[in-house]
């Protein structure tokens, strides 16, 4: 649809923009203003010009838990992207299995954060956890406090838990927009199941899909609470990622000048990796 | 029933079940006493008791968790729709200068790890006295959920033509009028929609609200780590304080559960 051109639409995006510039632009600048300054106490602050840059780009322990945070998020894609379309493509269509199919998938999406690292703290357990009990009973030696591999395992598997569901949703609600008469025109052509979904949902998905896989990428580049509460980033620095890397450096050793660059660099790769699948995406768009 | 549909609804069923394995858990543990739970593994509670739950609805310092939570949910859900369903409406329609770079900082805010905003927050909130009230946890929430918003409810905007709007004109509405009258009813499943997903941000959101807060307006979420006495953790009470966080968010799944089911396409990003 073409939009009309008129600045006077500025009226109504102006709430939206002075509620975000409160909240985030005052913000950003005392990040941005600690990040060049030493600061040892109230009044006593240096200026340090980009020296905690530097430092944070070299920092060894801040580019394993980036290196560490790239392959989560890789992980999550990977996994929950065509774990949730496959899901979405068997929940039945409508009708009242269709309601309770869509309540009960939803369900771990609507457990604050951190209960979902208790529910896992406790589920994983060898001893009072079903599953850390189930698994030690098929005789795996499993233990998501001590071994690394269990730990990132337990992790992942509560993320794809946890966050499956909102893939699913999603590609459920797109498929719900396509027009009855695609699949029978599909019908008529004989068309394979395979060519039902490669030529007539996927495309149809596709909106979708970038919402999921752009908020999917954001969110596991921000997760905390979760690794937090299940594993605290043990055993070791294992499953420390990038947020609470940060959390410790800025709340825990209050370390304001580091952290606030640390902070900035953060943003910034989420930011670049973020408008480089926008960019993509819309030019593709054209494309076609 | 066919084969290729029965094998369909098996795999749903089994998936459903595995989805809900861990959440029956919490459930199974919070009907437990402590001393069930660490004396070995049962399957169901075979002493059932209450008595978890009796302590969350008696204990004001327990209750008040889950109130704070709702009024910051709620309040923050007010002022997300109320300011993004005239800036989703400009976006949808007008093209005006900055309005690509204004979308993608919008967005860019969606990407912003909390963690980063931390201290300047609570500096900010400190500094004009909103430290530990709701509005203020309210107002970080927006960081997030109001780009979120405007980027669904600029979907669903897309979809109605704009002959609508420009029938009501000749009809002689104003614009005001135009918007709540003829436009909001039109994207209802839209704006239902919306609210689920700020709705559920928001609720499960920790890391802001807790720092935001001490005493006051402390969420759900930050009690639960009280848990943890001088005698160990109470898991009894711990479990239903986590199965009682699961029941705000399952009543507006409810409620929005036809809005999502009637689909959505969200036209371009």
């Amino acid at each position: 649809m073409d939009r009309i051109p008129d600045n006077r639409a500025w009226w109504l995006v102006l709430p939206v923009f002075l509620l975000v510039a409160f909240s985030a632009l005052i913000p950003l600048m005392t990040v941005v203003n600690y990040s060049v300054q030493d600061i040892f106490g109230p009044g006593q602050a240096y200026f340090v010009g980009t020296e905690w840059f530097r430092e944070v780009l070299t920092d060894q322990r801040l580019q394993d838990s980036l290196l560490r945070q790239f392959l989560f998020s890789g992980a999550v894609l990977l996994i929950q992207i065509p774990l949730g379309i496959g899901v979405a493509l068997l929940m039945p269509k409508s009708g009242i299995k269709g309601s309770l199919c869509l309540i009960l998938v939803a369900i771990p999406l609507l457990i604050p954060w951190n209960v979902v690292g208790t529910i896992w703290q406790i589920f994983a357990r060898g001893d009072i956890g079903l599953f850390g009990w189930g698994v030690n009973q098929l005789g795996v030696d499993y233990n998501y406090t001590g071994n690394t591999v269990d730990a990132w395992l337990t992790v992942l598997l509560m993320d794809v838990w946890h966050w499956t569901p909102l893939v699913a949703l999603l590609c459920y609600s797109g498929l719900r927009a396509i027009p009855e008469a695609f699949y029978q025109a599909a019908e008529i052509d004989r068309a394979s199941r395979w060519a039902v979904f490669r030529y007539i949902q996927l495309p149809r998905l596709k909106s979708v899909l970038v919402i999921a896989v752009l908020l999917r990428f954001m969110d596991s580049f921000m997760i905390y609470s979760e690794p937090f509460v299940l594993t605290g980033g043990g055993p070791g620095s294992s499953t420390t990622f990038l947020s609470q890397t940060l959390t410790t450096m800025a709340v825990g050793q209050f370390d304001l000048g580091r952290a606030a660059a640390f902070s900035l660099v953060y943003f910034l790769i989420v930011l670049l990796i973020s408008w480089l699948f926008f960019t993509a995406i819309t030019h593709a768009d054209k494309d076609t | 029933m066919n084969r290729p549909a029965r094998s369909k609804n098996v795999a749903i069923v089994v998936f459903i079940v595995l989805l809900l394995t861990p959440v029956y858990w919490l459930l199974n543990m919070s009907f437990k006493t402590n001393q069930e739970i660490l004396g070995g593994l049962t399957l169901w509670p075979e002493n059932f008791t209450l008595d978890n739950y009796v302590v969350i609805f008696t204990d004001p310092s327990w209750y008040s968790g889950y109130l704070n939570s709702m009024t910051y949910v709620s309040i923050n859900v007010v002022i997300t729709l109320l300011v993004a369903l005239p800036a989703a409406y400009a976006f949808s329609r007008y093209r005006f200068l900055g309005d690509k770079h204004l979308f993608f900082w919008l967005l860019s805010n969606r990407m912003a790890p909390p963690a980063v905003f931390l201290l300047p927050f609570f500096q900010l909130y400190s500094s004009i006295g909103l430290f530990d009230t709701h509005i203020a946890v309210a107002l970080a929430h927006c960081l997030f959920n109001v780009p979120l918003a405007v980027w669904i409810l600029e979907g669903f905007m897309k979809g109605v033509p704009r002959e609508y709007d420009e029938m009501a004109y000749i009809d002689g509405y104003s614009f005001p009028r135009f918007f709540v009258k003829v436009f909001l009813p039109m994207i209802r499943s839209g704006i239902g929609v919306t609210a689920f997903f700020v709705f559920m941000f928001s609720w499960v959101e920790l890391l802001l609200a807790r720092t935001l807060t001490a005493v006051d307006a402390q969420p759900i979420g930050a009690i639960m780590t009280r848990t943890i006495g001088a005698s160990g953790i109470d898991w009894g009470v711990l479990a239903a304080a986590g199965v009682l966080t699961i029941i705000p968010g399952l009543l507006v799944i409810w409620f929005v559960r036809n809005h999502v089911a009637k689909g959505f396409a969200l036209g371009r990003v």
